[in-house]
């Protein structure tokens, strides 16, 4: 259970290195599909019984994660002329170091941590809070320094998905309508996010967010 | 005794076949027969018969280079250990020397393309350079970690019987150690997708053009010199990815054989498989190998 | 409990029945219908205690904003009547739904007694007022809902963080850990602190995001400037207090933990601060939506400083919140007449308001004056209230900061909105064919005479309710 939980988490953390170097959208609406759909299998892996409770909330996020949002996506750009990111206020090389550096002061920051011992099902908190504050990060850092909209989306869906880590070791203290209304909240963003997404298409042909600087003091 | 000669028996007569492996799974990608498996030694033996020709612009550096950078990678073959058992020369510390054995070997050959005044050699050179700088922190990570993982700063230590333990307790670093050095390896020996051996388009060479004006018996130290530094990095990566230790030396010769071989293949693959990077995109993907290392340095840092 | 769900679903079932009506002439109309019918669940609902073990129960500052946002959403309906008729050029169905819609979600937060579920309740918040937003369907307006869609997402999910290291926390104090708010406040004592500290810091980045407090506030001057006046109202006067709450209530955590001190300091940092960015963002601020954002910034760093300060400052934080959402109504919806009426909201090309809208002029103009904190209206007493809090503790710097900022923010406004009542039309002004009519006057109208009363006499009920809230909240030592 350990080792498995620990070799989702390392995946994870080298999704999201990937996803800081990576310039294809498509690419990166893919990987962080399969972030989704890895972390939704932790809650059975974690807390071992395949409650109802846990079998729902699995399969829905992965359903949510895996298909529908990078679905929605993927057709929002396809009707998008771009396929590539261009070079982000932070370079790519940067933002992987940056990202390197950010992993690297998680694990530092969880161990000064006070971690809850073992608690059933016998896994250590200490990767999982590094890993969260990891990929919280990454989704930071794609969220502020990148130029297109649907990567900000996507670092958006990066920043939920290492809040979901969190969340996961307190699977027992979020009950089932939180869960739920989590999923919910976070299908229903990326669906009006992209509904805008399309239409800042359609207003200044790109999405590019350099047009979105008009207002300002 | 019999250690040290398979040793050096292996560091000398192994690195054609690796080439000629590397040629035949591409060919076998391609769809062709492709050349002979032992091709390189026919090429090798051909080279050395044949007459040399110097510009008149080199000085001694230009035939100074393809002999000392043949010593230089023959003296790291003697400090990297190959399938387990012990380098002829091991000291505290001699993977710094290691490292720097090849550096120098690039460094005289880079002086040499410099040293016939040509431009064009000139450009290759820089990007050369520039990739080995990239691809060394990679490489010293890596070391690093193994430095963790084994307790032993020596490169007999660190690629020894604590390669086999470090599996057991480190599994993702390890995987992360072989996946950067297969990249460095890659971007040290001039493959795709950093640069295309075959190629011989001005615009597109990179390690070829620096040996241009290279001819006979100097091109073939060179060319044997490049074949015995792809042979390094072999030992290194089959020795991370395969640790075998049955105990019977035979065995594990024979394992470490088997598995340079499948590096080679594994090489000729991804030559097949993937197209050439853009120059642009070459630093991402050498600075990507130098974080993965790094990270299962730093993964070590948590146990 | 019923109360909950009658009060909760209704607008929802409302914005449905709106979505599906065929008409956009007669759409309008069922705004009004869901505000009574949600006036009179709230009548309904305040009349009677509740049990504060359930999930859905309603806290004594939760009753003060559930009130309040009634009020409001309910002058709101009348006035969009006035208002979609006059943009009848326009298809309102989303907007008409959307608008229920968010009454339903904010009434949820306010009915929320769990960490969680009140995070679920700010989040559906955002996105059913980002279509709002975006109503005038030009390339700005995009700009501003897709900022405050961006912003105001990351900003809840860092507050979602917040609360899963809050429950952290909890589940180190030992037992099963819970985050309905009752369990947090009981066994907060116990509760690990570097997660403590941790999770509130986060949980007042988060939705002080929400809020609009510097330095989250980046989006607000864009919203606010391109929303509709109707929006903008809502927004000022029931979103930022519905997140308030939401700090409000983990600010009492904090308090049962002990830790009122660390919470405070945080709050009365991030308090001054948004009046300092506020005050000098409004000099010279030629478009006076925008100077409105400042202000609603200035106001929200108003309420958490009087939170942070702790004993009769809470209690003229909760006062600020009754009459910050009431003059705000009045503001905007005086600012959106004026707007539609000239066709432009630049100080530049606005003059002579009083002259071509008399009355939509002398509402921003008493407007302007309430909400700087000039008596006889409301906000004066609850700023005095609060500035006397901050000389009772003998923190002079606090208070002398907050009454430099009041200055600054004073001055700044006044050079926005005086010449844009004052004055003569200018020779190229170039006025619409709207003019001001009984339904977009008399509900900010209404608002002012409410601000006057709670200003001059405020009457006992709404008082005890004050004091109730103030109380609960970690009151009055």
């Amino acid at each position: 259970m350990q080792p498995a939980a620990d070799a989702i988490l390392v995946i994870v953390l080298l999704i999201n290195l990937f996803v800081l170097g990576a310039s294809r959208l498509r690419t990166i609406i893919y990987a962080v599909a399969a972030q989704g759909v890895i972390l939704s299998l932790l809650p059975t892996l974690v807390h071992g019984g395949f409650g109802v409770r846990e079998a729902v909330v699995s399969v829905g996020a992965l359903v949510l994660k895996g298909v529908t949002i990078p679905r929605m996506l993927l057709r929002a750009l396809a009707d998008l002329p771009i396929r590539r990111e261009v070079e982000p206020l932070v370079g790519f090389k940067s933002s992987m170091l940056l990202g390197a550096i950010g992993t690297a002061a998680s694990i530092y920051i969880s161990t000064k941590l006070p971690m809850l011992e073992a608690d059933a099902g016998g896994v250590a908190g200490r990767m999982f809070v590094a890993a969260s504050f990891s990929t919280v990060l990454t989704g930071f850092l794609l969220l502020t320094t990148r130029m297109k909209a649907i990567t900000q989306v996507l670092g958006y869906l990066v920043l939920e998905n290492g809040i979901y880590i969190f969340g996961v070791l307190l699977l027992q203290a979020t009950p089932f309508l939180v869960e739920v209304g989590v999923l919910l909240d976070l299908f229903v963003a990326i669906f009006v996010m992209g509904i805008i997404i399309n239409h800042i298409s359609r207003a200044f042909t790109s999405i590019s967010t350099e047009h979105l600087s008009a207002l300002k003091d | 005794m019999i250690d040290l000669t398979v040793h050096l028996m292996l560091l000398v007569v192994m690195p054609p076949l690796l080439q000629g492996v590397i040629i035949k799974t591409k060919a076998l990608f391609a769809g062709r027969i492709g050349a002979p498996l032992l091709q390189p030694y026919y090429d090798l033996l051909k080279l050395l018969r044949k007459q040399m020709v110097l510009s008149t612009t080199t000085t001694w550096v230009f035939l100074a280079a393809p002999p000392v950078t043949l010593v230089a990678t023959l003296g790291a073959g003697l400090l990297l250990p190959l399938g387990g058992s012990a380098a002829p020369i091991h000291f505290a510390g001699d993977l710094v020397l290691f490292v720097y054995l090849l550096a120098l070997g690039r460094f005289f050959t880079a002086i040499a393309a410099l040293d016939t005044g040509s431009s064009f050699e000139g450009m290759g050179t820089a990007r050369e350079i520039t990739f080995a700088c990239l691809a060394e922190p990679a490489v010293f990570l890596a070391f690093l970690a193994l430095v963790k993982i084994t307790g032993s700063l020596s490169l007999s230590g660190t690629l020894g019987a604590g390669v086999v333990a470090g599996w057991e307790t480190a599994a993702p670093t390890m995987v992360m150690l072989v996946a950067g050095l297969f990249i460095v390896a890659l971007a040290e020996n001039s493959r795709i997708p950093f640069d295309d051996p075959n190629t011989h388009l001005e615009l597109t060479m990179i390690h070829e053009v620096m040996v241009l004006d290279h001819s006979g018996p100097a091109l073939g130290l060179i060319e044997y010199g490049a074949a015995m530094k792809l042979f390094l990095f072999g030992g290194l990566v089959a020795r991370l990815a395969a640790p075998v230790a049955t105990g019977s030396p035979a065995l594990d010769w024979g394992a470490f054989v088997l598995a340079l071989l499948l590096f080679a293949a594994a090489v000729g693959v991804v030559e097949s498989a993937i197209a050439r990077l853009r120059l642009v995109h070459v630093p991402n993907l050498l600075i990507g190998a130098g974080v993965l290392t790094g990270f299962g340095f730093i993964l070590l840092l948590m146990r | 409990m019923t109360a909950a769900i009658v009060s909760i679903l209704l607008p929802v079932l409302v914005a449905a029945v709106a979505f599906l009506w065929p008409s956009d002439r007669t759409r309008p109309a069922w705004l009004v219908v869901g505000a009574a019918g949600h006036g009179a669940a709230t009548a309904w609902a305040l009349s009677r205690p509740s049990d504060m073990t359930q999930w859905l129960a309603l806290d004594p500052p939760g009753r003060l904003v559930l009130g309040l946002v009634s009020l409001l959403f309910a002058l709101c309906s009348v006035y969009g009547l006035g208002y979609l008729r006059a943009r009848a050029d326009r298809p309102n169905r989303i907007f008409c739904s959307a608008i229920l819609l968010f009454l339903g979600t904010m009434t949820f937060i306010t009915w929320t007694h769990h960490l969680g579920l009140m995070w679920v309740a700010i989040e559906a918040t955002t996105l059913a007022s980002a279509p709002l937003l975006y109503f005038n369907r030009n390339p700005r307006s995009l700009e501003a809902t897709w900022k405050y869609l961006m912003v105001g997402s990351v900003g809840i999910a860092l507050a979602l963080l917040g609360s899963l290291f809050l429950g952290y926390a909890a589940a180190q104090a030992g037992g099963a850990p819970s985050l309905l708010f009752e369990d947090l406040f009981a066994n907060a004592a116990g509760f690990s602190k570097p997660w403590l500290h941790a999770g509130f810091v986060l949980l007042a980045v988060g939705y002080g995001t929400k809020m609009g407090l510097a330095p989250m506030h980046t989006w607000k001057p864009d919203a606010y400037g391109e929303a509709p006046g109707l929006v903008g109202a809502l927004l000022a006067g029931g979103m930022t207090n519905c997140a308030f709450l939401a700090i409000a209530r983990v600010y009492r955590v904090m308090c049962a933990a002990g830790d009122a001190a660390f919470a405070g300091r945080i709050l009365v940092i991030l308090g001054l601060l948004s009046m300092g960015v506020a005050g000098v963002f409004m000099v010279r601020q030629r478009d006076f939506k925008r100077m409105l954002a400042y202000s609603s910034v200035e106001h929200m760093g108003i309420l958490v400083l009087g939170l942070g300060l702790g004993g009769l400052g809470v209690f003229g934080a909760m006062l600020h919140m009754i009459n910050n959402g009431v003059v705000k109504g009045v503001m905007f919806m005086s600012a959106g007449n004026i707007h539609r009426v000239y066709g432009s909201k630049l100080t530049g090309e606005v003059s002579g308001a009083i002259r071509v809208t008399p009355w939509s002029g002398a509402l921003l103009l008493a407007g302007f004056i309430a909400v700087t904190g000039s008596p006889p209206f409301g906000p004066f007493v609850s700023e005095f209230t609060i500035l006397n809090a901050a000389f009772e503790q003998h923190r002079y710097l606090v208070a002398s900061g907050m009454l430099l900022f009041l200055l600054v923010v004073f001055i700044g406004m006044g050079t926005t909105v005086l010449p844009v009542v004052q004055g003569d039309p200018g020779p190229d002004t170039r006025l619409t064919e709207h003019r001001d009519g009984p339904l977009t006057i008399w509900p900010p109208f209404l608002l002012l005479i409410a601000s006057l009363v709670m200003g001059v006499f405020m009457p006992a009920p709404i008082r005890d309710l004050v004091r109730e809230a103030a109380d609960y909240v970690g009151g009055v030592p």
